[in-house]
């Protein structure tokens, strides 16, 4: 048994590493199950994912991160539904990082992608096992037993509960066929599930990484060489031990590692202001090291220097030169797009305690596996000496992806032989990510008499995320240059490249990652050629898309035309597209597909006192099938908020290597004066679940600049707005 | 040694007195609802009640709030507690890290404001950022709130 377990656990990891959904459904429970145990009758572990306790309590454990996505209550709602347990019994656990739970990074919006069909067969089969404990018990065939609501009723009407059963059901040998669920009887999935965590988040009680407390507990502040990379030359720490509180200075060496902690000088002391205040009283000369000559503003113009030449091609169909050469007319234009910076509410920070070779960490992390092995790569201890707990996360949005503020809390721990908490304030957290790419863009398309476009050309130079991975990379990913390559645009002749670009900063993802840039080219050249063939840029942009049709993705989630032109037409028709709107107001639109999902907004904005006001947001998703409804909604009002913080504000500068910018202050985001009304709609499916978290940010910023040109007659394209002075 | 009186109970500690309020409550006394976000005064997420008025605890030295009132997520206000049932009615928080800033701030408005229009609700919010973006039910929460209290 335990052989076949480990042949499926091989095959399943395999499996997940290849960055795609649909693969999971092939994984066998049984990678799952554990040996059930007699010794403990009162409670009952059919897998790693379900735990029954004799009371009828029942514990579901999320391997997943929460972060504001909703995961804790998704997941646990399909175990729960499957099961036909009674939700008000349910508790939800966080899993610690662990191989056994398979992979456990929250991003790329595919937590339910990756575990819907896991997740049934966890409640499913722990569903089969209590009828059959039933059954047993009351010596009748299992076929007269149904479960509903925490109970086995049998066909007399006798009914028993399932905290009842526990003792019968240990020892049942796990089913081999699985039968779920009629979709049509879920009682969870599909619906509007409020939080699992609700009443801990409004009265205060959510415990995040930030709020982990522990004995004897030092708290930490860590001085940083303003230039990425740069090291620590000489420190005089004289004043900051003088503070009040600051117990002692220690230097931290750089780790070179794609999470490694960028090094500096860190304050300890009794207090987090203390840390603080002895940082600031720090005397530190830096090493600036090769970025030092960092400018961000002469770097973009480098970077639209080469995108205006011809780059490395990543594909080609037909012959632009021809087509551009015989077009009845041509639109060229450029895109510069800065770097944006996270900037979750909750600051990077980690509590960490190292004692002889063991460590323990509590941390708000969107993938405990990764600080795990970066935690061990550190400390060269074996992986059962290392134990990593999840906290709620503040928001998280691809920074607590990166646990190189986790390896700073150990690196510390372990130096001082005390458990800390490193806390990153709101300046490091703004002047020391892993920023979202800066880019340049150049796209060029011919238009034949008719309005059809005849050939496109798109160019991209950007630094890659690979860089984080490959110091020296200097061209993207192909899962980065993808999202140009895969326009779903039927045009015959069509070219896309990329130019080289060294990434002078960390770079990492953000929410919507590469579809923030890409997105937003495509959909504000798209609306341009629109108005160059003089149509409406809703009837234009169905007609670009063209055909009903499989896109070639290979990606075992297919991309459907018609599911991209349906959210289209549902926004459209939502947001009375073409219909008259109040005076001095405008639509915008634009729809994306990303992360196996398709998403389109249409956006109501007008001018007040010169600058921009959005109104209205009409978002259509068409996400598969929905697991919690309200959740998806959640997620694309707060996606709209998120892509207007983009398109009117965001923007990370550099400057002789430092970033400019220091705080919600500089780096602003949308607040609640100037929020729309957003509607969102959900497309009916049974399809295989997609994403659901990042999929609505890349069209809202295109949109808003399309509504701008409907209103103004101005194209813009460069962000963020406010550089316009419009926002 | 410094006495603050938070949530009616009396907490006596030995800090700077200049000290801001935020830290004394999170890492002295050790209750952690109340959130740091930039220590700025540029996002709420640290707000508290001091004699009924929602406070930047970021940008409060512990000296100047001696002998007032404080309150914090884990007290009891009438406001917040109605507030914090309609959050839960309109499922609000996503990640719910800022939810402590934005119920104190609420409550504050509608202990000063008995019907609070749109445009004083957004005056009265717009202090506290929401990175997941969720204003509108927060808005709309708060709404609901000053609704159940005319009908009673």
């Amino acid at each position: 048994m335990s052989d076949i377990q480990n042949i499926s656990r091989r095959v399943f990891i395999k499996n997940m590493g290849l960055a795609s959904g649909g693969l999971i459904l092939a994984c066998n429970y049984t990678l799952f199950s554990k040996e059930i145990k007699s010794e403990n009758l009162t409670e009952f572990n059919p897998n790693l994912f379900v735990q029954l306790n004799s009371d009828g309590s029942l514990i579901i454990i999320a391997s997943r991160s929460e972060m504001g996505n909703g995961v804790r209550t998704s997941l646990s709602s399909v175990v729960a539904d499957e099961m036909e347990a009674d939700w008000s019994r349910v508790t939800v656990k966080q899993a610690v990082g662990d191989e056994k739970y398979g992979d456990q990074n929250t991003d790329g919006s595919r937590s339910v992608t990756y575990l819907y069909e896991t997740m049934r067969k966890m409640g499913a089969m722990t569903r089969m096992m209590l009828i059959t404990a039933a059954a047993k018990k009351w010596k009748v065939p299992e076929n007269e037993c149904v479960a509903q609501n925490h109970f086995i009723i049998h066909s007399s009407g006798k009914k028993i509960g399932f905290g009842e059963l526990v003792d019968t059901v240990q020892t049942l040998p796990v089913p081999t066929t699985i039968s779920y669920k009629n979709p049509k009887d879920f009682k969870y999935i599909g619906k509007n599930l409020k939080s699992i965590d609700i009443k801990n988040f409004v009265n205060g009680s959510a415990i995040y990484g930030i709020d982990k407390r522990l004995p004897n507990m030092k708290f930490v502040a860590i001085a940083r060489c303003p230039v990425t990379f740069g090291t620590v030359k000489s420190f005089d720490k004289t004043a900051a031990l003088k503070i009040r509180g600051v117990l002692n200075v220690i230097e931290l060496p750089k780790i070179e590692r794609p999470f490694g902690p960028l090094g500096g000088v860190a304050v300890i002391a009794s207090n987090t202001w203390a840390a603080f205040k002895g940082r600031e009283a720090l005397e530190i000369k830096w090493n600036y090291g090769k970025n030092e000559g960092y400018d961000s503003e002469k770097y973009m113009a480098e970077l639209t220097e080469r995108v205006h030449k011809e780059g490395k091609v990543e594909k080609e169909i037909g012959d632009i030169n021809k087509a551009f050469g015989e077009a009845s007319k041509v639109v060229e234009s450029t895109f510069q797009l800065p770097h944006l910076a996270h900037a979750p509410m909750e600051v990077p920070n980690a509590v960490a305690w190292v004692q002889g070779d063991t460590c323990e960490v509590w941390a708000p992390t969107q993938s405990p596996q990764t600080a795990r092995e970066e935690v061990l790569a550190y400390l060269g201890t074996t992986k059962d000496k290392v134990t990593i707990n999840v906290t709620f996360l503040g928001g998280g949005f691809g920074r607590k992806s990166k646990p190189d503020y986790i390896v700073e809390a150990v690196m510390v721990s372990k130096a001082i032989n005390a458990p800390v908490q490193v806390v990153w304030s709101r300046e490091d957290d703004i002047k020391h990510g892993y920023y979202h790419t800066v880019s340049s863009q150049y796209m060029k398309a011919s238009l034949d008499t008719q309005g059809n476009v005849t050939g496109w050309l798109h160019r991209s130079a950007f630094p890659t995320i690979m860089s984080t991975f490959k110091p020296g990379t200097e061209y993207p990913a192909g899962w980065e240059a993808s999202s140009a390559a895969d326009v779903p645009f039927e045009i015959k002749n069509l070219k896309i490249e990329s130019g080289q670009a060294p990434a002078m900063v960390r770079i990492g993802w953000m929410r919507s990652v590469i579809n923030i840039l890409h997105g937003f080219s495509i959909n504000v050249f798209a609306d341009e050629l629109a108005y160059a063939a003089n149509q409406d840029p809703l009837e234009f942009r169905l007609k670009l898309i063209g055909s009903d049709r499989i896109e070639d993705t290979k990606d075992p989630i297919k991309y459907d035309t018609a599911r991209l032109k349906n959210v289209l037409k549902k926004a459209a028709k939502n947001a009375n597209w073409g219909k008259p709107l109040p005076k001095g107001h405008a639509h915008g639109l634009a729809v994306h597909y990303s992360f196996n999902s398709y998403v389109a907004s249409v956006v109501e904005i007008s001018m007040v006192d010169d600058k921009i006001k959005t109104h209205n947001v009409h978002t259509v998703i068409d996400c598969g099938t929905a697991v919690n409804r309200d959740t998806i909604k959640s997620q694309l009002e707060g996606a709209a908020i998120f892509g207007m913080s983009i398109a009117y504000y965001g923007k990370i500068t550099a400057k002789d290597g430092a970033i400019e910018q220091n705080s919600y202050s500089d780096y602003r985001m949308v607040r609640m004066n100037e929020i729309p009304k957003v509607h969102v709609e959900i497309v009916e499916s049974t399809g295989t679940p997609t994403g659901v978290g990042e999929p609505g940010v890349p069209v809202i910023a295109p949109a808003i600049i399309n509504a701008v040109y409907k209103l103004t007659g101005k194209r813009y394209y460069n962000l963020p707005l406010s550089d316009y002075d419009l926002a | 040694m410094t006495t603050l009186l938070i949530n009616k109970k009396k907490y006596t500690i030995d800090i700077d007195p200049e000290m801001p309020l935020l830290w004394a409550i999170r890492d002295s006394i050790g209750l952690t609802g109340t959130k740091f976000g930039c220590g700025i005064g540029a996002c709420g997420a640290c707000k508290v009640l001091v004699d009924n008025v929602a406070t930047y605890s970021c940008l409060t030295p512990v000296s100047t709030v001696v002998g007032k009132n404080i309150t914090t997520i884990e007290g009891t206000s009438e406001n917040l507690q109605l507030l914090q049932k309609s959050w839960e009615k309109f499922n609000v928080p996503q990640c719910g890290y800022c939810q402590s800033g934005q119920l104190i701030t609420a409550t504050s408005l509608l202990n000063s404001n008995k019907n609070p229009s749109d445009n004083d609700i957004d005056d009265a919010m717009s202090g506290n950022i929401c990175r997941c973006g969720t204003y509108q039910r927060i808005k709309n929460a708060i709404k609901h709130t000053v609704e159940l209290k005319k009908q009673r």
